[in-house]
């Protein structure tokens, strides 16, 4: 069966001038292990597709627990100057919770 | 003992709501009120108006939000901080006290200035965004410097009902009636870092209490047109407890107070404001149901050297134009109207972008074929996205010369005889760009100061 972050996740999307932030945060922190192992700077670069153009970057927040992801747009992609319809990127983060999980090292935790 | 402070968020940015901050005032037993009212654009902008004399020089909103609440905030002794002075801080508060005077409800209202550093940044300083200098992006029409919660504290302690600033850093419009009430010293940079936190957790007002939340089925919000704004009451240990104006709707709880921790925060161990770093991987937010969450853990470290400015400039002309297809082959139909466009408009205009609404103009086609023509899975969503029953080209373009941006608005009106099958809701516009560029700019460079307009009982 296919499983979404969007399944065990919920997301906030924030800018700031070429970045946007995509704040990841788990429903119930046992699948935690899971959505670090999903949403590598790879995963998400390759999922958001051409409006991230350079580095993602992954922040841990063991204590909360949420991962927050910084993605770099291309230089002149800045919420002034942006030809996107959304100037901001305010959508990039639930398109983000598109992404597939992979069955991989994390175990599942039982889904409620 | 010094008691706990209450403090409440009635504007998250310039055209936020008015009412929420009345009712706020009303029933939310607040010893401040903040107006946050300033986006990274919003003080180029009101210079051009000012300079242009199109209008004031600060939040045009201002006057309507204070018509509303100056009255509660005297009747309930709730003092006002807000950054909606923008490029004008003085103008406004002169309004402000006019206006007070007018309404029966005098009021001593300050203004905190000296964030316009224009003249003296260095220009061929490289910009954050693009490295490239800062003059090598089309004039200079405004550069403000993020001020913090030293520049209105002298307003605090002269005992003004009113602090009007203009680019100070969101948090610090509320660090600063927390440091001053409860007594917190500028050095003890825990004490900054907890005030920062509670400025970061309500400076967006309704994205706290349930705004920008909602996704039906999964996070509903009760009552969400009538979103109540946040307040919180802190203890002079920084410990904070976030909740909402009573009887309203919207949702404060674990989930909303985590998003919101989170927004907009680039390296959460270092979180940079005038007044401090903010590390916020040790904090904790504690549910105490009933739309009450303890917040608390923020640790600091010393406040950087320098201050960030934003920096606006002439970025040139930007030309839209829209127009929708319908029923079967409408995307075919969309696309090929976008290749006309494209076709005639050549290189004339330095950047263009031809998307379809519904399709790909939010995120871009993706990597895994969401988003594009639909040659994917949909996402892993578990069927493809099908053809989309209508749908809506928009081209954008960016150009030197307004010439050539209204060149983009015309082809895409010239569709409807001489394009594709049934285009229908044409919308076009041209508008000037007015970009926005960080920099810094070294502490003493910057000379902030306080004006006041005293209060005339009896006036």
């Amino acid at each position: 069966m296919s499983v979404r972050l969007y399944d065990v996740a919920h997301a906030r999307t924030g800018d700031k001038g070429n970045l946007n932030t995509i704040a990841l945060i788990p429903y119930d922190p046992a699948w935690y292990p899971v959505l670090c192992e999903t949403a590598t700077p790879e995963r998400v670069a390759d999922f958001l597709g051409e409006r991230v153009r350079g580095p993602v970057t992954v922040h841990r927040l063991d204590r909360l627990p949420a991962l927050l992801l910084v993605c770099a747009r291309a230089c002149e992609d800045t919420v002034t100057t942006s030809l996107y319809l959304d100037t901001h990127g305010k959508s990039l983060g639930s398109v983000l919770l598109g992404l597939p999980l992979e069955a991989g090292a994390a175990p599942w935790p039982a889904r409620g | 003992m010094t008691d706990d402070l209450v403090i409440g968020c009635g504007a998250g940015f310039a055209a936020d709501r008015a009412q929420p901050a009345v009712d706020l005032v009303e029933r939310g037993g607040l010893d401040y009120l903040v107006l946050e009212c300033l986006g990274e654009r919003t003080v180029s902008l009101a210079a051009l108006r000012g300079v242009s004399g199109s209008g004031p020089g600060y939040d045009p909103m201002l006057r309507r939000r204070l018509e509303l609440l100056l009255e509660p905030l005297r009747r309930t002794g709730t003092r006002l901080v807000t950054n909606a002075g923008s490029a004008d801080p003085v103008g406004a508060a002169r309004m402000a006290h006019a206006l007070a005077r007018e309404l029966g409800v005098p009021a001593t209202v300050a203004a905190v200035h000296g964030d316009d550093v224009l003249d003296r940044i260095d220009t061929s300083a490289p910009a954050w965004e693009d490295g490239l200098p800062l003059d090598a992006h089309g004039e200079l029409v405004s550069a403000n410097a993020y001020v913090g919660a030293d520049a209105l504290m002298p307003a605090l302690r002269g005992g003004a009902d009113l602090v009007i600033a203009g680019r100070a850093a969101d948090p610090s419009l509320f660090l600063a009636p927390l440091a001053h009430s409860l007594g917190w010293d500028a050095d003890d940079t825990d004490a900054m870092a907890a005030g920062t936190l509670v400025g970061h957790l309500l400076e967006c007002a309704g994205q706290v209490t349930g705004g920008f939340f909602a996704d039906p089925g999964r996070k509903d919000v009760p009552d969400l047109a009538r979103l109540g704004y946040p307040l919180a009451r802190v203890a002079p240990d920084g410990t904070a407890v976030i909740t909402k104006t009573p009887g309203t709707g919207g949702r404060v709880d674990r989930m909303t107070v985590i998003e919101q921790l989170l927004y907009e925060v680039t390296d959460p161990r270092a979180y940079l404001t005038p007044d401090v770093a903010l590390d916020m991987t040790g904090a904790a937010v504690d549910d105490l149901g009933g739309d009450r969450v303890r917040v608390s853990g923020a640790r600091g470290a010393p406040r950087p050297e320098d201050l960030k400015v934003s920096v606006g400039h002439r970025a040139g002309f930007r030309g839209e134009g829209e127009i929708s297809y319908a029923g079967p082959g409408a995307l075919a139909r969309a696309r090929l109207a976008g290749e006309v466009v494209r076709e005639r408009l050549g290189d004339a205009v330095g950047r263009l972008r031809v998307e379809v609404i519904g399709v790909d103009a939010l995120s871009g086609a993706s990597a895994d074929g969401h988003g594009g023509d639909g040659g994917g899975a949909g996402g892993g969503s578990g069927g493809g996205r099908g053809e989309p029953h209508e749908c809506r080209l928009r081209v954008a373009g960016l150009a030197r010369e307004r010439s050539a941006a209204e060149a983009v608005a015309e082809e895409v009106a010239a569709l409807y005889t001489s394009g594709p099958s049934g285009g229908g809701g044409t919308r076009v516009d041209t508008r000037e760009v007015i970009g926005v560029l960080s920099t810094t700019i070294a502490r003493g460079d910057v000379e902030t100061g306080t004006v006041v307009f005293a209060a005339e009982e009896g006036a």
